[in-house]
């Protein structure tokens, strides 16, 4: 019980802004809560929330993760594209779709490998390392689908992006049943643990036994998996591989969510859970500024003071300093500063 | 040989074999034109990693600047379209504001202690956005003094033409290098990519020369935003996306160490030359897809990467063993 209660005491923030956002909007447009049943489908704005955030969400999980590690993975927008080209191509040269999907995230979880394989074997620093494949990745991708839109009508390909399982859309889904069984994998085991060491001190983690190299290349490989399924889902909602625009900047919705969900840059502890409220949160104020009528580039503009919001609060000196302010209050931060 | 010079000499030697490679395939890419284009057409992402160049040199990164770019470009279009302000004018309230942004972020990252790279990826948001705000539509210049700037050039024997953006570069460069050779400036710029902590115990001026690296880098995306402007005639909030990884590439491919600490910009200079040079390769040969200039710029880009990490394997065994 006192898990679960610290557990929610971690997601507060989180939870709190995300119904604050979603009552904002509903109180300037009461239609945003409303859910409706049509032939079997849950239709309404919080369910467009969800599936529109599906890619950013997926992306978010295997960031966690890497940014656990204190890493940071550039390329996932372009795996993105890869992935989807080869999906794209594979089922229209006539390929069955299990095979297309396990060819799609096999070369997803390659892409991650090869980051993995840069960061720590070669020790290159995450961003640049992540930077190559997210420079040479869109090429590889239109290399594939030869520069054009690849589209193709595979009923089957075309359910994951539209179709619907329980009521619910199936992205929605995927990323739901995705991020539990990721929640669950590295929660119930110690590889949480783990990924929390190295990122906090690699060094220290090596040498009391933590084979760190195989844990940081499954990290990006796990990265480069979420790719591959949110890149076939963007296939597979507009029917075509976009080489040029698919997943274009979503790497950077990817961070900005995990670190909405007050995952720490420098690595260590991480919440999967809270990254995917963060990727939420963005989402309903993406949603909600649509819905109101602004400009959507206004968009841009709230990230930026999301960012620097969350800057200040995350920022260290600032900590200090409420943290002068409320001593008296809780005397074992003081005590704790001391003994350091 | 110093082995500081290795992976600047690696650049050159890169850039020379594939230009005599270029050369022997196309005799016409060794022609005035060719060479005075390359440099007319890379004028402002050259500029922009100049400044990207002393920002990396320090330990940093910086994500804006080609929302900069874009920003500097819609201010002076709009600007121009709605008031009777001369170009000039213009020009010098665009840089003002570009370096104001950079200084902004620069104390942010240094106050805040945060990570440059977020910190500029909200610079590269807010900049991108406030671009959008100013307008979303492509808003072309039609100013005179356009077309009087335009015009001026230096004609090369052989029809090659030096132009105003061209020749600008080159003097961004020259002064890019004086600053970061002969300056106390410079010299705290190495010191800080060297190592923070270090620099603060020699003594170096560590919150003003990280304020001063940003508003350095915000300043010359700013005046890259105008050359851009004069190169396109436009002002359009969707352009320059992904100058700054462009950039960084270029640093990267000219030698600068991405730890910071060690690397030239005039290094940066020769980066930006092999870019281009892919690209007006791929131009002449005609058959070959676009898409490989991203995929030969990755691949050279990982290249120097491996360069680096060997080359700094290779000294600290020779300091291990000495």
């Amino acid at each position: 019980m006192n898990a679960l209660k610290s557990h929610l005491l971690r997601l507060a923030p989180q939870i709190v802004v995300l119904i604050a956002v979603v009552l904002l909007i509903s109180l300037a447009f009461p239609d945003f809560l409303t859910l409706q049943m049509q032939n079997g489908r849950i239709y309404g704005s919080l369910i467009d929330v969800l599936n529109r955030g599906a890619p950013v969400a997926l992306l978010a999980i295997g960031m966690t993760i890497v940014i656990a590690t204190r890493g940071i993975d550039l390329s996932v927008g372009a795996v993105m594209a890869i992935c989807g080209a080869v999906a794209a191509a594979s089922i229209t040269s006539g390929h069955s779709l299990v095979y297309t999907l396990a060819l799609a995230l096999a070369v997803g979880m390659l892409c991650g490998l090869w980051n993995g394989i840069l960061v720590a074997v070669l020790d290159i620093q995450p961003i640049i390392a992540t930077l190559v494949l997210m420079v040479a990745g869109r090429g590889i991708a239109q290399l594939i689908t030869e520069g054009a839109i690849l589209t193709f009508n595979d009923a089957g390909l075309i359910f994951i992006g539209s179709g619907s399982f329980l009521g619910l859309p199936m992205p929605v889904v995927i990323w739901l049943v995705f991020g539990i069984a990721i929640t669950l994998l590295v929660r119930r085991t110690a590889l949480g643990m783990l990924v929390e060491a190295l990122g906090i001190n690699r060094r220290a983690s090596t040498l009391s036994g933590v084979s760190t190299g195989v844990l940081l290349i499954a990290a990006y490989i796990l990265s480069g998996l979420c790719a591959a399924i949110a890149g076939i889902i963007a296939a597979a909602d507009i029917k075509g591989a976009d080489a040029n625009n698919a997943g274009l900047w979503l790497e950077l919705d990817a961070i900005l969510a995990v670190v909405v969900g007050g995952n720490s840059l420098l690595g260590g502890r991480f919440s999967i859970a809270a990254s995917l409220l963060g990727a939420m949160i963005i989402q309903a104020i993406n949603t909600g500024i649509l819905l109101s009528g602004f400009p959507p580039e206004f968009n841009l503009i709230i990230k930026a003071a999301i960012i620097v919001l969350i800057l200040v609060v995350q920022s260290p000196r600032v900590r200090d300093l409420l943290a002068w302010f409320g001593r008296s209050a809780s005397r074992e931060a003081a005590v704790k500063q001391e003994v350091k | 040989m110093n082995p500081r010079y290795v992976p600047l000499a690696a650049t050159v030697a890169i850039f020379l074999a594939a230009y005599a490679l270029c050369f022997l395939q196309y005799p016409n890419m060794l022609s005035t034109r060719v060479i005075g284009n390359l440099l007319t057409d890379n004028a402002f992402l050259g500029i922009a990693a100049v400044g990207m160049t002393f920002v990396i040199l320090s330990g940093g990164i910086d994500l804006s600047i080609g929302s900069v770019i874009a920003f500097t470009g819609v201010f002076i279009a709009v600007v121009l379209e709605n008031t009777g302000l001369h170009p000039l004018v213009v020009f010098v309230l665009a840089l003002g504001i570009a370096t104001l942004f950079g200084g902004l972020m620069g104390a942010i990252i240094h106050h805040l202690e945060m990570p440059p790279f977020i910190v500029t990826l909200a610079g590269m948001f807010l900049a991108r956005g406030m671009a959008f705000v100013l307008s979303i539509d492509s808003v072309p210049i039609k100013h005179p003094f356009y077309a009087v700037m335009k015009g001026f050039y230096y004609r090369l024997p052989g029809g090659g033409r030096i132009t105003l953006i061209g020749g600008l570069m080159l003097l961004v460069f020259v002064v890019g290098i004086l600053i970061a050779h002969r300056t106390r400036f410079g010299a705290n710029v190495y010191a800080l990519g060297g190592g923070a902590q270090t620099a603060r115990l020699m003594g170096v001026p560590v919150a003003r020369t990280t304020i001063e690296i940003y508003a350095l880098s915000g300043f010359l995306a700013g005046l890259s935003g105008i050359v851009f402007s004069l190169y396109t005639s436009a002002g359009y909030s969707l352009s320059a996306v992904g100058v700054e990884l462009d950039a960084i590439a270029a640093v990267v491919i000219g030698g600068t160490l991405l730890t910071g600490g060690s690397g030239f910009v005039g290094g940066t200079l020769i980066g930006i030359l092999i870019m281009g040079l892919i690209q007006t390769y791929i131009t002449f040969d005609g058959s070959l897809s676009s898409w490989w200039t991203k995929i030969l710029i990755g691949l050279l880009l990982f290249g120097f990467i491996l360069l680096q990490k060997g080359f700094l394997y290779l000294s600290k065994n020779k300091r291990r063993f000495a």
